[in-house]
């Protein structure tokens, strides 16, 4: 799949005359993958797990919608109506895991439910109005940069890490050979890319929010007992449960990161536009589940990563930006993605059984 | 003339040589039964009539009415006129009767179906076999002893002349069985050939003409079933040598560990009795074991124990020395026990995930630190685990879905040895184990009795039972029937696991 990035990077580079690829509409280009990729990461967690959840996108409408009430009809600070957002993002997250893990409602069912529910509530909450604008404070999380001297710690404190992790995979009889190219490399990498991004405005607020979020739903996701009895669930519920494995609890815990995420998602979202409507976060769900399966993740459970589905939701994104671009209509920007997604999985199918 | 002749059959998988040498002929219209232990290779045989295992992966001839056959797949020997009806029946649980008797096969006109003549079809069929309920019935609402019969039908309306039937009885009641036999012996005057296999001797006895009995994938021979009796035919199916296979130790059974008095369980969705009255004892440094049938009732009673029976159950269970009744497996693991399940692919591995991740996923929180997991840690138990029950791996990242049987075995052994148990209980250890890994596992389990662990062991293979058990129990039909000490005697054994009462 990275391959496929590279390749249509290329492409969009070729056909728009180096445009795509130029600083400003690399840093475009980020900040479109943030939100995906930011619901990516939780919708991986809940696909291994074996489920589904087809109600974020109104979950982000709404979260988002809570957002602007609070900011703009009640005044609250951006901290506080942040506060509120996520909150309704956990109440969302454990109503959905509540009924699923421990009612046995099919998450499909639930999640559909959820997803006409919470889509009418913004609705009637918003009575139909544009809520806006939002403070200079909360568009700033939206649309914002990183000041240059805080990337300037960011990237050292990425590049001690990586000195870290140097000696990690050391001690784990990598030879110096292998670490010292993982470790520069990924040094490399980062350097180029604040570089690069520093060159136009910043790193973007939002692209700021999904590398944290990703890193730590990565890392929950493989250095937690409960990460790990999320991987064991989906790969045999039955050989959890035999092995003392609590599903139902971590199946709830599960949905409650993926409403704290569709709420984060909502705030960004939102704080980006300026302002919040009920049909904000329309096919989110999809583009997030589009993002996951072409980053691997399998439908059957128990198999997939978060580089994985970020690296996916890249590669929606880019298609969408790079379209864009092209002024390609519309219509057809839908027929492109659509085969790309099926043609993806066919791939992976075909190459699962040659092995 | 025989209907049937099965020529020096011989069967590997790998280097485990399954069948060996086996004939045997069936003559027309005769009801033959093929008896021996659990793993003696009647399954494997009647897998290979049927096509199941195709021509050319065995060695030997079968002649099937005068002409020598090569079946590859079970459509040409159902073509051939021969029908098998697994253990597992292969019914459409939400499709009805008559559905299911013509699935594959629909009666057409112009590709629309037929629903007249199918249900006319279907009902005539199932008369011919006394049953008389609506063929309209969906599977589901039909009992174990129906959906038998409808099997039978199916395989009839394919025109099959010679029928198998893997221990058609074993979930059946009395009653049932009966009509069962009754109506095979009305089809064999029709000119049905049957092979059947059972534990159920006395069944046996009374329908079969002939009875072959197998013994370690060998043919111990063939008998006429009226020269031979109940005894004699257990005495040639387990009549063997005890080998130094197990190399039983010497141990002094210590404190009392489990105490179970007056266990019942019932099923969750019928509310059978599936467990009745039972009551056991287990010590530590000792082995316990549980002997019987299929469908005796053994891994019912050992999933009450561990906490993941979903039925009712009452009674007392007691576990060094405190009141143990889990509502799940997690409390019954906090309790200190542990459960290495009959089916290892389907209750012990998560298949995908690497050795280490396996071994580890009992204990994960033992390997953790607040709320963190400790590599290092994982990695010196998988290490050691390995080592200590001689796991034979690449390395640790490996999936376990790669290793052989008897690996996978021990992976789940290393697993619930790292929660370091009080009472561990077997499920079926060997099932499906290569001979070498076998004896390996008899160590393991024998080593961990001389740590002071008390061992529950549920086996349907006798000698491995007698070879490593200081106590065997016998189960039938949901009771516990007797209870056996050193020096056992198989034949005593096997008949309290098959009297029927």
């Amino acid at each position: 799949m990275l391959f496929a990035l590279i390749g249509i990077w290329l492409l969009f580079s070729i056909v728009t005359d180096g445009v795509f690829l130029n600083s400003r509409n690399f840093t475009n280009l980020m900040r479109q993958t943030a939100i995906v990729g930011i619901l990516a990461s939780g919708m991986v967690l809940i696909i291994v797990a074996g489920h589904i959840d087809l109600s974020i996108g109104s979950m982000v409408a709404l979260t988002g919608g809570i957002t602007a009430i609070a900011n703009v009809w009640w005044g609250l600070t951006t901290p506080l109506a942040i506060v509120l957002a996520v909150l309704t993002g956990i109440v969302l997250g454990i109503i959905n895991g509540y009924l699923i893990a421990y009612q046995k409602i099919p998450a499909f069912i639930v999640t559909l439910g959820g997803m006409l529910i919470y889509r009418g509530i913004v609705k009637g909450l918003t009575k139909g109005e544009t809520v806006g604008p939002l403070s200079d404070a909360m568009q700033y999380t939206g649309s914002g940069y990183l000041p240059l001297w805080l990337s300037y710690i960011l990237i050292a404190v990425s590049l001690a890490s990586f000195i870290k992790y140097f000696f990690t995979l050391r001690k784990n009889n990598k030879s110096i050979a292998t670490a010292g190219l993982i470790t520069l490399s990924l040094s490399l990498l980062t350097v180029l890319f604040f570089t690069y991004i520093n060159s136009y405005k910043g790193l973007p607020i939002p692209v700021l929010v999904l590398l944290m979020v990703a890193a730590t739903i990565a890392f929950i996701a493989m250095q937690t007992p409960f990460g790990r009895y999320v991987y064991a669930a989906g790969g045999n519920a039955e050989a959890a449960f035999y092995s003392g494995i609590n599903i139902k609890s971590n199946l709830l815990f599960v949905y409650i990161i993926m409403g704290i995420l569709a709420a984060v998602a909502g705030i960004l979202y939102t704080a980006q536009l300026g302002n919040a409507t009920a049909n904000a976060g329309r096919n989110l769900e999809l583009d997030a589940i589009a993002a996951c399966v072409i980053g691997g993740t399998s439908l059957l459970g128990g198999k997939g990563t978060i580089p994985g589905a970020l690296l996916g939701a890249l590669i929606m994104a880019s298609l969408d930006n790079g379209m864009s671009l092209l002024n390609i209509e519309d219509f057809t920007q839908d027929i492109i993605k659509g085969l790309i997604l099926v043609t993806a999985v066919w791939l992976d199918i075909t190459g699962g059984n040659s092995k | 003339m025989y209907a049937l002749q099965m020529q020096n059959i011989t069967k590997s998988f790998g280097n485990v040589q399954a069948l060996k040498n086996i004939s045997f002929s069936v003559a027309p219209a005769e009801i033959h039964a093929l008896c021996g232990e659990n793993g003696a290779g009647k399954s494997t045989l009647m897998k290979i009539l049927s096509g199941v295992y195709p021509y050319g992966s065995y060695g030997g001839n079968i002649i099937w009415n005068g002409q020598e056959v090569r079946f590859k797949n079970l459509s040409q020997s159902e073509h051939a006129g021969i029908a098998i009806i697994a253990q597992e029946l292969a019914l459409v649980p939400e499709m009805t009767i008559a559905e299911n008797i013509f699935l594959g096969r629909e009666i057409c006109n112009k590709g629309i179906i037929q629903w007249d003549k199918t249900i006319a079809a279907a009902t005539a069929l199932m008369q011919s076999l006394s049953v008389s309920l609506n063929v309209q019935t969906k599977i589901k609402d039909c009992g174990v002893g129906i959906q038998q019969m409808v099997e039978i039908a199916k395989a009839l309306s394919k025109k099959a002349k010679l029928l198998i039937l893997d221990e058609p009885t074993a979930a059946l009641t009395e009653t049932e069985s009966e009509n069962l036999l009754q109506i095979l012996k009305k089809l064999r005057v029709q000119g049905l050939t049957a092979i059947i296999i059972s534990h159920k001797l006395n069944e046996v006895l009374h329908v079969a003409q002939s009875i072959t009995v197998l013994r370690d994938g060998e043919s111990v021979g063939t008998y006429n079933a009226s020269s031979i009796d109940e005894e004699a035919l257990i005495k040639s199916m387990v009549g063997r040598q005890l080998s130094d296979l197990y190399n039983k130790q010497l141990r002094k059974p210590g404190k009392q560990i489990l105490q179970i008095s007056n266990l019942h369980t019932w099923h969750p969705k019928t509310n059978k009795p599936i467990i009745k009255n039972v009551s056991l004892t287990v010590h530590s440094n000792q082995i316990v074991g549980i002997a019987g049938l299929m469908g005796a009732g053994r891994t019912e009673l050992v999933e009450t124990i561990f906490g993941a029976w979903a039925g009712k159950c009452d009674g007392q269970i007691t576990l060094n020395e405190l009141k143990h009744f889990p509502k799940n497996p997690r409390q019954a693991i906090k309790n200190g026990l542990a459960l290495v399940s009959e089916d290892r692919k389907r209750f012990g591995l998560i298949l995908q995930q690497s050795i280490s991740a396996n071994t580890t996923l009992a204990a994960l929180k033992t390997f953790s630190k607040n709320f963190l997991i400790q590599n290092k840690a994982i990695q010196q138990a998988t290490t050691q685990s390995v080592a200590q029950l001689k796991i034979k791996i690449h390395n640790a990242k490996q999936p376990v879905a790669h290793l052989s049987g008897g690996n996978q075995q021990k992976v789940v052994l290393a697993k619930w040895l790292l929660t370091k148990p009080s009472l561990l209980i077997l499920d079926e250890p060997t099932r499906g184990i290569d001979i070498g890994a076998k004896a390996e596992i008899y160590t393991i389990i024998q080593n961990l009795a001389a740590t002071g662990v008390g061992i529950l062991m549920v086996s349907s293979e006798l000698p491995e039972l007698m070879g490593l058990c200081d106590t065997i129990y016998v189960m039938n039909n949901g009771t516990i029937n007797g209870s056996f000490e050193t020096p056992y005697s198989a034949e005593s054994i096997m008949h309290y696991a098959t009297a029927q009462h």
